[in-house]
């Protein structure tokens, strides 16, 4: 379970937001909504400890995730606002080094798999700077399909998306949450979500 | 990981040549201009040259600082490997290892070679390889601390300089002074122990300081 208690952010000298407080169990999704400038990604890169929050604290079972000792890290899958490929890279390279990256060490096979389910086939060993924005981003997300995390931090993952790979991300999703997952995210687009627990925080 | 990480940074290096290449290029004009300009003197270029070899390795390894975490800051890696449960640390020295191997490793072959324009002897040539060996590590690791700590800023290019520079001289001091106490025949074996330990040193707190540098950088 990943709780947040009173968060506070601070950027510069101006206060973002304070008193968040919000807790996400096994199967619920938390979606993060509010306007351009409101923090979620400053909320979200604190959630994965990347920055610390001004005050309040973020603990996973029970323990803050700032000791880095409580094992949040290997059951954390952050996808945020930059790809993390390399250009120069295969699609198949980059999905094997990210996992890898993230402790799961996947074989080609595998990795092509994943790929295929994302709707890039064919595409498996172009350098990820001929793919167009979206198939880029679906080769990001192929690493949803590898690493079997139980908590999910997404940030935006639907931008730039085609109809049919916000389908897949759907049911991605879903199926996620009905194994117990977890999941964080930010979106701007509307997305029907069939889970038992959804719950929504508001930032202003 | 470690390996994950230096086969990564192989393949980049080898799918983007130019960056290699500058490094070696700067190098060997370096080292070759100093002949040229002073002439055919062989006292004089004899014993000018493990200075002029190190100064060179030292501002070539320093130019390609920049770029050691550059790429994976912008394009997201390094958030990635930040909230990966690997070591940051060991993912650090995997870097600088990759680092070391596109760009120290070629200095330390190419070092002889140019060693031959100032007329040194075999067995001098042989000191200042295993010295550049040594000693070339110890660069990649420092700079990495370097490279750290300046990442995003801007002018972090002459800030580099500025912060590893200083750091480097002890390698340059016993580095150099190992081919030149070979020349004069005494014994050069403490100078190469000495940049043996910075090594070591370097091995154990440089990745560990770098680590904790990058995630200042990132907050």
């Amino acid at each position: 379970m990943l709780q947040g208690v009173n968060l506070a952010c601070v950027r510069g000298d101006r206060e973002l937001f304070r008193d968040v407080s919000f807790s996400v169990a096994a199967g619920s999704l938390l979606q993060v909504r509010g306007p351009n400038g409101s923090g979620k990604t400053s909320l979200l890169r604190m959630l994965c400890g990347l920055s610390n929050p001004a005050a309040g604290e973020i603990l996973w079972n029970g323990t803050s995730v700032r000791s880095r000792d409580g094992g949040y890290y290997a059951d954390l899958t952050y996808i945020g606002h930059s790809s993390g490929t390399k250009d120069d890279l295969t699609a198949l390279e980059n999905l094997q080094i990210s996992s890898a990256l993230a402790g799961f060490e996947i074989t080609a096979v595998q990795a092509v798999e994943a790929l295929r389910r994302m709707g890039l086939k064919g595409r498996e060993m172009l350098p990820v700077k001929v793919l167009s924005q979206g198939q880029r981003r679906r080769v990001v997300l192929a690493r949803l399909l590898v690493c079997k995390t139980a908590l999910w931090i997404l940030d935006e993952p639907l931008v730039a998306l085609d109809v049919s790979a916000v389908d897949l991300m759907r049911n991605l999703l879903e199926q996620h949450l009905q194994q117990g997952g977890m999941v964080v995210m930010t979106t701007h687009q509307e997305i029907e979500i069939a889970a038992a627990a959804i719950s929504q925080l508001q930032l202003s | 990981m470690f390996f994950w990480i230096i086969k990564r940074d192989l393949l980049l290096a080898i799918r983007r040549q130019s960056d290699v290449l500058t490094t070696l290029f700067f190098f060997v004009i370096v080292v070759s201009l100093f002949p040229l300009s002073v002439g055919p003197e062989m006292n004089l270029l004899r014993t000018m040259a493990p200075g002029v070899v190190w100064v060179a390795a030292l501002l070539a390894s320093m130019l390609s600082l920049g770029r050691m975490f550059a790429n994976d800051y912008s394009d997201g890696t390094l958030e990635q490997m930040l909230v990966s449960p690997q070591s940051l640390s060991l993912l650090v020295l995997g870097k600088a290892t990759a680092h070391w191997l596109v760009t120290g490793v070629p200095l330390v072959l190419m070092g002889p070679v140019l060693g031959i324009q100032y007329d040194l002897p075999t067995d001098a040539l042989f000191v200042l390889t295993v010295a550049l060996l040594l000693g070339t590590p110890v660069l990649s690791l420092i700079g990495a601390i370097g490279a750290a700590l300046t990442l995003g800023l801007r002018g972090g290019g002459v800030l580099v300089s500025l912060l590893v520079l200083p750091l480097y001289i002890p390698v340059l001091i016993f580095g150099s002074g190992a081919v030149e106490a070979n020349m004069s025949g005494i014994a050069f074996d403490a100078h190469l122990s000495l940049i043996g330990a910075f090594l070591l040193a370097s091995i154990v707190f440089a990745p560990w300081a770098a680590a904790a540098s990058l995630r200042v950088s990132l907050e």
